[in-house]
């Protein structure tokens, strides 16, 4: 009887090109609305496309792009990170401080060496955040909301106790180099930021597509409990994950330090909000699962692309903060009108 | 030489007891029913074989020797697959990355190592052709039909050199030409020499394919006898209670 009752599962019809991959992700409709969003802007204001503006929006995005990325890797395995904002912050400050530190101690066995560990004690924090983090999600398995929400507070305030509420001025031999690394451009041409951005996007679409720990990123994203089931380290995988966003951020906090040239305790303040919003534009999904690399950057850049553009067309810029909350609803809701129509 | 060899396991959680003194082998290439009411502990002795649970008392033995399954992991590579009955997929992930998930195909390159796509993607459609199954091994799993899905978490199991398969409920979800085919599925597997012990509610799909049946009550082994010398009234009677033992 074995044979006579297979007549195969016949009911698969091959999805078109265009429903799959990334064609078929929000991500693919975010460019498109980016792509028009710039040519409407390039026709409307002849400043847009100069070439310092587009280094300036570049630098901008720039500074909460890499954050995003972390951001968008949490968001993948179905958590969120409310602390980034206090994560950038702590870690500029870290960094700033110990800079200074080392500058009176006179510490300066060769050039770039303060550098080199003031950078290292800052992303040390970061890890230990994410670390923080992820432990309390994955093991004793707090809700990441709710836990991030704290940390979101704990951070912060240590930062303000570390400096009472001043700002921390990054001081000593290798404030020119870390200036030049953080805000200077390469070839006088791309802006510093851009340059790690790519790198760190390069570097998580390779994961993410390529390798078995990307591959768990999304399963557990997709199933928490088919993972555990089928020999994943769920709860390393987490933590790692949490790590990382954390460290992305501090990496932000350190770069948005150097630029402004000075660590203020109340920096990035309510980051975590954009932070998310353009990880949820560039179609991370909050259910988890679902999200990449390119999406977060376009996320970022659409962001950017409306803060600049209200700008030049001289509309109150406090406008930006609304048109920002309209376009995560609209993605969402185009998402959400596809996957109706094609189910 | 027996397969598997359960000898006086239990399982307590806390102050219940969901298993009591169970005991029973399997040979090498039989398929076995294993039946029961909810909570009768089937699904407990199942997670204990898979390696998800450590029994509390009593031992496991596979081809002869103790083991102890401390996970999913441990018990693949004694040879012991799974398939559960919510199937264990990650819906988001096309059917080649569910049925390679946690043992992808890599390449090394430098020190990094990478996936090999295109040979797991051939590894999957060569399953499914195996399977008779038109399930296709780039697809999303979240675009598949119930059946597809079965296909999917059978295949998987066909992935390493499984000497015993454990399959619970798996036509519990599915409709009825469905289950022909999981049926025929199980037979192919018999044939392939694969022990099967298959957890089920439905009374045809055991009488169908299995050559034995054990019954489960409130955690204890109540009926292990060959489907030859029962009937489905006397299995029903010793589910529900309606007769102590066999």
């Amino acid at each position: 009887m074995a044979d006579q009752t297979v007549q195969g599962f016949s009911n698969v019809r091959r999805t078109r090109f265009w429903q799959r991959g990334f064609l078929a992700s929000q991500s693919a409709y975010v460019l498109l609305a980016l792509v028009v969003l710039i040519v409407v802007m390039s026709i409307a204001s002849p400043q847009f496309l100069t070439g310092g503006n587009v280094a300036n929006i570049v630098r901008n995005f720039s500074f909460i792009a890499i954050a995003t990325l972390g951001m968008t890797l949490v968001i993948i395995t179905g958590g969120i990170d409310l602390s980034v904002g206090s994560t950038i912050a702590l870690t500029a400050t870290v960094t700033s401080l110990t800079m200074g530190g080392l500058n009176a101690a006179g510490f300066h066995p060769f050039p770039g060496s303060a550098l080199i560990i003031s950078v290292g004690a800052g992303l040390l924090t970061a890890a230990a955040i994410g670390f923080f983090n992820g432990f309390a999600i994955a093991k004793l398995k707090l809700s990441p909301f709710v836990t991030t929400l704290g940390t979101l507070s704990i951070f912060r305030g240590i930062t303000y106790t570390l400096t009472q509420g001043r700002g921390t001025f990054p001081a000593g031999p290798d404030k020119e180099l870390f200036v030049t690394l953080t805000s200077g451009r390469l070839f006088d041409i791309v802006p510093m930021p851009f340059v790690y951005l790519l790198g760190c996007a390069i570097v998580m679409w390779l994961v993410l597509n390529h390798t078995a720990w990307g591959r768990y990123v999304y399963a557990i994203g997709g199933n928490e409990s088919a993972g555990r089931l089928t020999g994943v380290r769920v709860d390393r995988v987490k933590i790692q994950v949490y790590i990382i966003c954390a460290l992305a951020a501090g990496a932000n906090g350190i770069i948005i330090s150097g630029w402004l040239g000075s660590a203020p305790a109340n920096l990035a303040t309510a980051y975590e909000l954009t932070i998310i919003a353009a990880a949820v534009i560039g179609g991370a999904n909050l259910a988890g699962g679902i999200g990449g690399a390119a999406g977060a950057i376009i996320g970022c850049i659409l962001i950017e692309v409306i803060r600049n553009g209200l700008v030049l067309a001289r509309v109150d810029p406090y406008w930006q903060q609304a048109l920002v909350g309209v376009i995560i609803v609209a993605a969402v809701l185009v998402d959400r009108l596809r996957s109706l129509r094609s189910s | 030489m027996a397969l598997l060899e359960l000898e006086h396991v239990s399982k307590d959680f806390g102050a219940i007891r969901a298993l009591s003194d169970v005991s029973f082998s399997i040979e090498p290439g039989q398929v076995v029913g294993l039946m029961g009411d909810n909570g009768a502990g089937k699904s407990t002795l199942v997670k204990i074989i898979s390696g998800i649970y450590q029994p509390t008392g009593g031992q496991v033995k596979f081809e002869g020797q103790p083991a102890h399954i401390h996970s999913p992991g441990e018990a693949r590579r004694l040879g012991i697959e799974t398939v559960y009955q919510d199937l264990a997929l990650a819906d988001n992930l096309t059917a080649a990355a569910n049925i390679f998930l946690g043992r992808e195909l890599k390449y090394n390159f430098g020190p990094f190592r990478f996936l090999r796509h295109r040979a797991m993607n051939a590894r999957a459609a060569e399953l499914f052709a195996e399977l008779k199954s038109e399930t296709r091994a780039d697809d999303l799993v979240r675009q598949m039909s119930g059946g597809q899905r079965q296909a999917v978490a059978i295949a998987r199991t066909r992935l390493a050199d499984a000497k015993l398969i454990l399959m619970d409920e798996p036509t519990a979800a599915i409709s009825v030409r469905q289950v022909a085919e999981v049926l025929s599925l199980i037979h192919r597997l018999k044939d392939a020499g694969i022990a099967v012990i298959l957890i089920s509610h439905r009374m045809p799909d055991v009488f169908a394919v299995c050559e034995r049946v054990i019954v489960m009550r409130r955690g204890s082994k109540v009926a292990d006898k060959p489907i030859a010398d029962t009937s489905p009234e006397e299995v029903t009677a010793l589910i529900t209670g309606a007769r102590e033992a066999a």
